[in-house]
C-alpha cells in the first residue's frame, strides 16, 4: 500500500547574515517523508543538517538567520510563512523534536511532571487528572519504571539515558505526525544508545510517526533508516534507500564517508580517509562543493553547479560523473581504484 | 614487544564526596579500583569503557596529573608515585599526553609556535635555532606547514588543532604517549586522517601508545591489546583480535553487540543490558557487573571475581570462568550452560 506523504520540503534556503557575508547554510534543499517512514539525514559538522531541522520547526533565530526561499509543506500546506502564534499550534502537536543534549533541553527548575503537563495543557483542553494520566502512560510507554514517582523528580536526578527517554516521551505525548530527532543518541554511551534507538524504532512502528533522523553516525543510519539523504556544505548530494546507499554509493563523498568508518567487524591497517576538510560555509560559491577534495574531479566540476541527477529509479546524486560527459571519467576512475 | 615499559600495580583512586561524621562513614567515589596492567614497548594498548568507567582517570593517574589513593606506577624502572614534582617533570619528557578536546587543550592566546616551544623550554632546550628547526620539522610531520606556526588556535579546524596537540606531545621525543579520546571530537572523514597519522608517527618514532576511547570500532583499528573497564575495574584484557572474535566477559559481549554496524543487511544478536550503570560511590557487592549481568549466579553478589588468565594473553574477571572456589563449581557449571545456550 502506498503510504501518505506527510511532509515535503521544496527548494528550502536558509541564510545567515554576518557583518560581511551571507552564508547559505541550507542551499536549495528538497526532500519528503511519508507516514511511518524513517528518513535519515546524514552529514558531518557544518553540512546544514541541524539548520534544516530548525527551519522545519520555525526555530531559526532571526536575525541573523532567515528562510529566504522555498517551502515546507505539511499535508500540502506551506508552514514557512505562518505567524508565530499559528506555528505554536503546529509545533509539538504536529511536528515535534528531540535534541542532542537532554540536559540542556529540559528546564532544570521544573519537575518532569510540570514540564510534561505544560505541553499537554497548551494544546488540549483536559482536566489536570486526565493530563497526569496521559503523562504517566507516556512515560511508561518509553520504558521508564515507576513513572508515577518520576513526576516529582527534577532533570538532574535522572541519568542521561532516562533524560533522553523523558525528552522522547515529551515529544510524542501529543502524537505528532512528524518527529525530528537531531542526533538523539550522540551524547549517550553505546549500551544506552542501543536501547534508545530500539525505543524510537518501536514507537515509529507502533504510532506510525514519520521520523526525520539526523545523525553523523553511519552505523546508526544503517540500523534505523529506510531512506537516506546525504548533505554536504548545505546541499543534498545524494538520496537513496538505505540498502542502495551502502551497497552502491554514487557520490564520491558518500563513498569516502562509508569507507572511513572504522567497522567493528574487521581490522584494517590503514583507514580510508578523505583528504582535506569540510569547507567553511559560504566559501565555495561556484562549482561542486566537494570538488577540491574529490579524487575524480574534472574541469566541469569547478565551473558549473551540478544538479541532483536521477540515477536508477530511487537514487539521486549531485555529481557530474553521473552525466553523459562524466561517464567515461567514471569508468577510468573505477579502473584506477 | 619485549619488556614492559610501564607497569601499573594496584592503582586506586577514591574521590571523597562527603566527610565522615560521628554516625556516618565517609563517602567516596571509587573512580579507579585496584587496576593492574603492563604496557610493552612499541605496542598500542587500548582502554575502552563507557563514561564513568575510570579510563580517563587511569590515564591521568599515570601522568601524575592526579595523585593515586593507592598503588604503584613504574615507568622504565622508576617508581613514579614516589617522585617529587620536579623529578616527575623530568619524566614527562618521555611521557606525554594528547587530550580529547582540541578546542580546550590549546591556549587560545598563544601562537602555535609558542605552544610547541613550551615543552622544549620546560625540558631545557633553549637554543632558538634548534627550537625553530624542531617546530618546523614537527609541523611538517603532522601534515601542517611551517607558516602555520605564526597562527593562533582559533584559525584552525578541529582536525588541524588535534594535529597541533599531537605535535606538541611529540616535541620532546617521548617514548610513551597517552592519548585520551584523541579523535572523538572529530568528524569521521577527519578522524580517519588523524588515526592514520598517529599510526605513521608510531612507526617512525617507535612510540608506545595508551589509547583511551569509548568507540570500539576506532579502538579495534589502532590497538594491539585492549583493556575493558567497567565501574573503575578491569573486567577483561585481551589481544585485540581475540577480544573482538571471542569476548569472554558478559559486559564486553554486551558492549560489542551494542555498536551500530554500517551495513543495513547485517543482522546481529543484540544484548540489551538491564538498568543503568550503578553509582561508583555505591558499587554492587561482589562482582561490580552483577546488578546488570544476564548470567548472574549466586556467587556473583557475594564474591568479587579476580582477573585471571583464561587462555594465552586473555584474562577475564568473571565467575563464569575462574573456577577457584570448590563449593561454587556446580553453580558455575550451570552458569556455563546458560551462557552457551
Amino acid at each position: 500500500m502506498e503510504r501518505k506523504e506527510v511532509l515535503r520540503v521544496n527548494d528550502l534556503q536558509t541564510h545567515f547574515k554576518t557583518d560581511d557575508a551571507i552564508i547559505p547554510a541550507v542551499d536549495h534543499v528538497d526532500f519528503h517523508v511519508k507516514e511511518g517512514e524513517v528518513l535519515g539525514i546524514v552529514g558531518e559538522s557544518g553540512c546544514g543538517k541541524s539548520v534544516t531541522s530548525l527551519s522545519l520547526m520555525g526555530l531559526i533565530p532571526k536575525p541573523p538567520g532567515e528562510i529566504v526561499g522555498g517551502e515546507v509543506l505539511l499535508h500540502g500546506e506551506d508552514i514557512v510563512h505562518l505567524k508565530e502564534k499559528e506555528m505554536r499550534k503546529i509545533r509539538g502537536k504536529q511536528i515535534a523534536m528531540i535534541f542532542q543534549e537532554p540536559m540542556t533541553s529540559l528546564n532544570p527548575l521544573f519537575t518532569i511532571g510540570d514540564q510534561m503537563t505544560e505541553a499537554v495543557f497548551i494544546h488540549e483542553k483536559i482536566s489536570k487528572r486526565e493530563a497526569k494520566k496521559k503523562v504517566v502512560d507516556m512515560l511508561t510507554l518509553v520504558g521508564l519504571p515507576r513513572a508515577e514517582n518520576l513526576l516529582k523528580d527534577y532533570p538532574h536526578q535522572l541519568s542521561g539515558g532516562m533524560r533522553q527517554r523523558v525528552m522522547i516521551a515529551m515529544a510524542l505525548i501529543l502524537e505528532p505526525e512528524v518527529l525530528i530527532a537531531d542526533e538523539p543518541t550522540t551524547a549517550l554511551d553505546v549500551t544506552t544508545q542501543a536501547k534508545i534507538l530500539k525505543l524510537i524504532k518501536d514507537l515509529n512502528e507502533r504510532l506510525k510517526t514519520a521520523v526525520l533522523f539526523i545523525t553523523h553516525d553511519l552505523g546508526v543510519v544503517a540500523e534505523m533508516c529506510e531512506r537516506v539523504i546525504v548533505m554536504y556544505a548545505g546541499q543534498v548530494i545524494e538520496e537513496a534507500p538505505v540498502k542502495e546507499l551502502f551497497e552502491e554509493p554514487k557520490h564520491p563523498y558518500t563513498k569516502g564517508l562509508i569507507q572511513s568508518v572504522p567497522d567493528i567487524r574487521s581490522k584494517e591497517e590503514r583507514l580510508y580517509s578523505i583528504q582535506g576538510t569540510v569547507p567553511m560555509p559560504g566559501t565555495i560559491t561556484k562549482g561542486c562543493r566537494f570538488a577540491d577534495r574529490c579524487a575524480f574531479r574534472f574541469d566541469r566540476c569547478t565551473q558549473e553547479d551540478p544538479e541532483l541527477y536521477e540515477v536508477s529509479g530511487k537514487q539521486k546524486v549531485r555529481c557530474f560523473l553521473h552525466t553523459e560527459e562524466g561517464s567515461h571519467v567514471n569508468d577510468e576512475a573505477t579502473v584506477k581504484s | 614487544m619485549t619488556k614492559p615499559l610501564l607497569k601499573v600495580d594496584g592503582l586506586t583512586k577514591h574521590f571523597p564526596i562527603a566527610k565522615a561524621t560521628r554516625n556516618k562513614e565517609a563517602v567516596v567515589v571509587r573512580a579507579v579500583e585496584d587496576v593492574s596492567f603492563e604496557v610493552y614497548e612499541g605496542e598500542t594498548l587500548g582502554i575502552v569503557g563507557e563514561s564513568g568507567c575510570g579510563k580517563s582517570t587511569t590515564g591521568r593517574l599515570i601522568m601524575r596529573l592526579l595523585d593515586p589513593t593507592a598503588g604503584k606506577v613504574s615507568f622504565e624502572d622508576k617508581e613514579l608515585t614516589e617522585l617529587s614534582a620536579s623529578d616527575m617533570r623530568k619524566v614527562r619528557k618521555n611521557l606525554q599526553m594528547v587530550f580529547q578536546d582540541p578546542y580546550a587543550s590549546l591556549n587560545p592566546r598563544h601562537t602555535v609556535k609558542k605552544i610547541l616551544t613550551e615543552p622544549l623550554i620546560v625540558h631545557g632546550i633553549t637554543n632558538k635555532k634548534e627550537q625553530q628547526e624542531r617546530v618546523e620539522r614537527f609541523l611538517n610531520l603532522v601534515g601542517l606547514r611551517p607558516e602555520h606556526a605564526k597562527r593562533y588556535p582559533h584559525q584552525f579546524s578541529g582536525g588541524q588543532r588535534q594535529r597541533i596537540g599531537i605535535a606538541r606531545a611529540l616535541m620532546t621525543n617521548p617514548k610513551l604517549i597517552i592519548a585520551d579520546e584523541p579523535v572523538s571530537a572529530l568528524d569521521v572523514s577527519v578522524q580517519a586522517q588523524v588515526l592514520n597519522l598517529m599510526k605513521d608517527l608510531q612507526e617512525e618514532f617507535q612510540l608506545t601508545y595508551i589509547f583511551i576511547a569509548h568507540d570500539l570500532g576506532v579502538v579495534r583499528h589502532v590497538s594491539d591489546r585492549i583493556i575493558v573497564m567497567y565501574l573503575g575495574t578491569i573486567v577483561e584484557i585481551a589481544e585485540s583480535e581475540l577480544l573482538y572474535a571471542k569476548p569472554l566477559h558478559p559486559y564486553t559481549e554486551a558492549l560489542l553487540s551494542a555498536v551500530p554496524v554500517p551495513d543495513p543487511t547485517y543482522e546481529k544478536d543484540e544484548i540489551f543490558l538491564e538498568g543503568e550503570m550503578p553509582s561508583p560511590a555505591d558499587p554492587p557487592q561482589g562482582c561490580i557487573f552483577s546488578s546488570r549481568c544476564p548470567y548472574k549466579m549466586d556467587i556473583c553478589t557475594r564474591v568479587k571475581p579476580v582477573l585471571q588468565e583464561e587462555e594465552d594473553g586473555h584474562s577475564v574477571a568473571c565467575h563464569l570462568y575462574n573456577a577457584s572456589d570448590d563449593n561454587d563449581i556446580e553453580q558455575k557449571e550451570r552458569g556455563e550452560i546458560v551462557y552457551e545456550g
